[in-house]
């Protein structure tokens, strides 16, 4: 890797932990203890600048409470967020916030509620731009709405519109057009395609990719769809119950997993082209968050895990040239 | 003006409007109700506040359609010669105004209130819906009797415009829970929206977030609260006028009236309460109906 | 003979501005223990077909003209009491949400014993059993504990199965499935599928899946149907329509799906956007959007028509 090419985003040891006890007087009548959710324990990855890291995952693995992380709109509980060599989450809670919320941006899963209904498209994209100072003049400030809204394959005119006249699929190329008002490097995309049909996932996942290449865009792309994900990535990390289980480039992931975790869910995926083949059954369900297994938190599913795996958390290591929390692996026994 | 009506007719609404009769009945008495209660002055065949104008061998006078009655007054006078429609309509102005400035300060209280609460969360929220809680466990009308009474005590010597102040104070005080509270929830679902996080991670501040993004979303249910609650204001206004700690007595409103006819009642000279009473009823169910049907009217379900 | 046969079904809802057709002549029959899939986007009517034949259409909508045939008897404008009784008897329903499919004031065993003993005449002891056994059919651990649990005590994929122990419970020939794994994580959606295959397979019942996923019809289904704009595009088995394709909305679909087994630089893309039911093109439904349309499609609508191994609405395929 060239060592002048820091990566524009670096998570270290990330974590975010949400209080989820009943209210004081419930506790103290009725004796119940404090609830904590350990929603991220621990992530660290990097992000060099116009790469696309994915992060996949199942429910309750964490994934949109790292993209929360990373956008400022939570405080991490533990760890640090270094954004182009500065600490992001001094920089968000100080005077340089603004600064750096021009250059991080956030698209959204559901294209009905990421828009306010009761504004128009033109209010909608342009808020940005106003909110940062960034164009003053009326006239100019439409002209690159109309801009804005041409770059994601929209009409100009569409600005005079209010979003309930647009279909899924247009909403959330508003979103990703008013993602792009101040110009950010650093795009986290929420699970963008998720509620869309395939037809116009194609059209958006194509927007994103040509729109990456033009302006050297940054993303994390947060889905559970692992197809999708090998569309739009670079590298990709593996989630679980808020841990990374695998980190490695694409071609790594998906020709050679190691974490059983990985395995399975890769196995589990209906194949559109080998129609009829059975798939190898998962087994068991994503346990409680509230109540993650001691040890690795895989070891109640995964049929390699021994005692070791149900004491001792894995740390990820990066074993062959890829990361992986896993004992087997480490072991050799994969 | 033509052109926007024209166009509010055609919409969802406005459709809805047009297949309810019962809609478009309580609308137009209500209109009607409310143009000859603010056109008064220029609409009432007569002046009742002027003392020069009344003559006292007219007083006592029946309905016009009964025997002894004179068409001049349609409704009858009461005991000092005053024509009852005339004193209807100006006791609906007084009534309306009351009721509308109340709502309408209710409405600003409760909807601030709510919106601090949902936006806040935390011992704001907390403390706030325990008031809310506390608050309605009065009866209204007890509420607005305290306050009234307080008023009293503290301005004896009441000018016009205070009397008017404390009996507005009160009902609004009576009124503001149920804003606040709705509000309340509206902002809880509309803060958890994705429109809201993208405002934050742009770096809106959070007021700007509360009164332009949040506000103009949870207004709906407002609306149609408020109309309702405009039929509640004037009844409770009427009540506290009966009972005679409302309005001032120089400007009767219809509860005055209803209350000075009161005691005319048994004597024989019932047009002097009940005609009032019945514009009161007319008003409060018109706005009421109005009510329910824009509540029926914006639920997107049962549409 | 086949199980289900729906004839130029016609559905449609009056609203003030007009009548929208959501369903504008659909044809298509299911054969006995077939698992048919039926595919489309948003808006192009495959929940509306499944809510019209399990009689669940919500007014004003109502099928305006056309016939749904059970068992060689219509079913489509029978009086609610009968629908009752073939609603769980002959055929079962599986929607997508488990959390609100079920009732969370009672419990699981309540639910069950009451659907079996409505169509079944079984006394209570024996629904119980029963009830235990489709429980543990389902893959449910400890079902004779659990059967007295309340919906909320199990996950989501625990609940999806209990959903399809309902369904199962009085012994239908005819599962209606809409998106039934679509809210589950896709490591219990590939349990939940498999789950689903083995019952109705064991127990004989033809199952109707709808889904959007066609990598779920592709593990699932013997045959497919593509919907579009309220329209049968295309019909046929199941690897021929992925593979050989006849119609082009289909090919586009196939093309626009990412696969995960290959990389690609562009994902194809369909332009445009499926119609709005109240401004649908005349001719074929899809005639704005295809690559390969010409006169013809913007005059005629295209029926259904035999395309090598499938069959589909396309003059391109007219002999």
């Amino acid at each position: 890797m060239p060592d002048q090419a820091r990566p524009l985003v670096q998570a270290r040891d990330l974590a975010k932990t949400f209080d989820v006890s009943a209210p004081w007087l419930n506790r103290v009548l009725e004796r119940r203890p404090r609830q904590l959710l350990h929603a991220v324990d621990g992530v660290s990855f990097d992000i060099a600048k116009g790469k696309t890291l994915a992060l996949v995952g199942e429910s309750g693995c964490g994934k949109s409470t790292v993209a929360r992380l990373l956008v400022g709109l939570y405080e991490p509980t533990r760890g640090g967020l270094q954004f182009d060599g500065q600490d992001a989450h001094a920089a968000f809670k100080s005077s340089q916030g603004r600064a750096l919320r021009r250059r991080v941006q956030m698209i959204f899963q559901d294209p009905y509620a990421s828009l306010n209904p009761r504004w128009l498209v033109e209010d909608i994209v342009g808020e940005p731009l106003r909110e940062h100072g960034l164009i003053t003049d009326p006239a100019r400030l439409r002209e690159r709405v109309g801009e804005l809204l041409q770059s994601v394959g929209l009409s100009p005119l569409d600005m005079a519109k209010y979003p309930h006249q647009f279909s899924g699929g247009q909403r959330q190329r508003i979103s990703i057009a008013r993602a792009l008002a101040t110009e950010p490097e650093f795009l986290v995309c929420d699970e963008p395609t998720s509620a869309l049909d395939v037809s116009v996932q194609a059209q958006v996942l194509n927007i994103m990719k040509d729109l990456q290449r033009q302006q050297g865009l940054t993303y994390l792309f947060i889905s559970h769809n692992l197809a999708v994900v090998r569309h739009v990535s670079d590298e990709v990390g593996v989630m679980y119950l808020g841990r990374l289980v695998e980190l490695a480039d694409k071609h790594t992931l998906f020709a050679n997993p190691q974490h059983p975790y990985t395995r399975m869910l890769l196995d589990a995926i209906p194949k559109m082209h080998d129609t009829g083949k059975a798939r190898t059954p998962v087994q068991g369900e994503v346990p409680n968050p509230l109540n993650p297994p001691s040890g690795c938190a895989f070891n109640p599913r995964c049929p390699l895990a021994n005692d070791r795996c149900r004491t001792e958390r894995p740390q990820l290591l990066d074993l062959r040239g890829v990361k992986v929390a896993c004992h087997a692996v480490e072991e050799g026994r994969v | 003006m033509k052109q926007t009506l024209l166009a509010w007719l055609d919409s969802d609404i406005g459709h809805s409007f047009k297949s309810s009769p019962m809609a478009m009945a309580a609308a137009f008495i209500a209109l009607v109700c409310v143009i000859s209660a603010v056109f008064a002055p220029w609409v009432a065949p007569h002046n009742p506040l002027d003392l020069t104008t009344l003559e006292l061998a007219d007083g006592r006078l029946p309905p016009a359609w009964q025997a002894e009655g004179k068409l001049k007054y349609l409704l009858g006078t009461d005991d000092q010669g005053r024509d009852i429609l005339s004193a209807l309509m100006y006791g609906a102005r007084i009534s309306l105004a009351v009721g509308l400035v109340s709502v309408l300060l209710s409405m600003a209280l409760g909807v601030g209130l709510g919106l601090l609460a949902g936006f806040r969360g935390g011992w704001v929220d907390g403390l706030l819906m325990r008031v809310c809680d506390v608050m309605l466990s009065f009866p209204p009308i007890l509420v607005a009797l305290l306050i009234a009474g307080v008023g009293r005590a503290l301005f004896p010597d009441a000018h016009e415009t205070v009397a008017f102040g404390v009996l507005i104070v009160s009902i609004t005080l009576t009124g503001w829970v149920q804003y606040a509270r709705t509000v309340r929830g509206s902002t809880l679902v509309e803060r958890g929206k994705e429109y809201v996080q993208a405002a934050r991670v742009t770096g809106v501040a959070p007021h700007r977030i509360m009164l332009r993004h949040v506000l103009p979303n949870v207004l709906g249910p407002v609306l149609v609260l408020a109309t309702i609650h405009v039929a509640t204001a004037i009844l409770t206004e009427a009540t506290l006028s009966f009972l005679g700690v409302g309005v001032p007595p120089t400007s009767p409103s219809l509860g005055t009236l209803i209350r000075v006819g009161n005691d005319y009642l048994f004597s024989g000279e019932w047009w002097i309460t009940i005609f009032p009473g019945l514009m009161l009823i007319l008003i409060a169910l018109s706005v009421n109906l109005l009510g329910d049907w824009l509540r029926d009217a914006l639920n997107p379900r049962l549409r | 003979m086949s199980l289900l046969q729906v004839k130029n079904l016609v559905v449609e809802f009056p609203h003030r501005r007009g009548t929208l057709r959501a369903l504008d002549d659909i044809s298509f029959d299911i054969a006995p223990g077939e698992i048919l899939g039926v595919v489309g986007e948003s808006g192009a009517g495959k929940s509306l077909t499944g809510a019209s034949i399990i009689g669940l259409l919500e007014p004003p909508g109502r099928i305006a003209s056309g016939q749904i045939l059970l068992e060689g008897e219509r079913i489509d404008h029978l009086p609610h009491e009968k629908m009752r009784h073939i609603r769980g008897r002959k055929i079962g329903a599986i929607f997508q949400d488990p959390l609100t499919s079920l009732n969370p004031l009672y419990t699981v065993g309540r639910q069950l014993v009451e659907t079996i003993r409505a169509h079944l005449p079984v006394d209570a002891a024996e629904a119980r059993r029963q009830a235990i056994a489709l429980l543990e059919d389902t893959g449910i651990p400890a079902a004779a504990e659990r059967i007295d649990h309340y919906p909320h005590q199990f996950s989501g994929g625990m609940r999806q199965r209990v959903v399809i122990a309902l369904a199962l419970a009085a012994q239908p020939q005819l599962i209606v499935a809409d998106e039934p794994t679509t809210a589950l994580d896709v490591s219990i959606q590939a349990q939940i599928i498999q789950l689903l295959k083995r019952l109705c397979r064991e127990r004989g019942a033809a199952v109707m899946l709808i889904t959007h996923d066609m990598g779920v019809i592709a593990e699932t289904c013997d045959r497919v149907a593509v919907m579009y704009a309220g329209r049968i595009a295309e019909i046929g088995p199941v690897h021929e329509v992925i593979n050989r394709s006849a119609h082009p909305y289909t090919q586009g679909l196939m093309a626009a799906i990412p696969d995960i087994t290959e990389d690609r630089e562009r994902l194809h893309q369909i332009d445009g956007a499926m119609p709005r039911l109240n401004a649908i093109p005349p001719g074929c439904a899809y005639n704005p959007r295809c690559p390969r349309a010409f006169d013809r499609c913007t005059a005629q609508r295209p029926d259904l028509m035999n395309a090598g191994a499938t069959r589909a609405a396309c003059w391109l395929h007219d002999a």
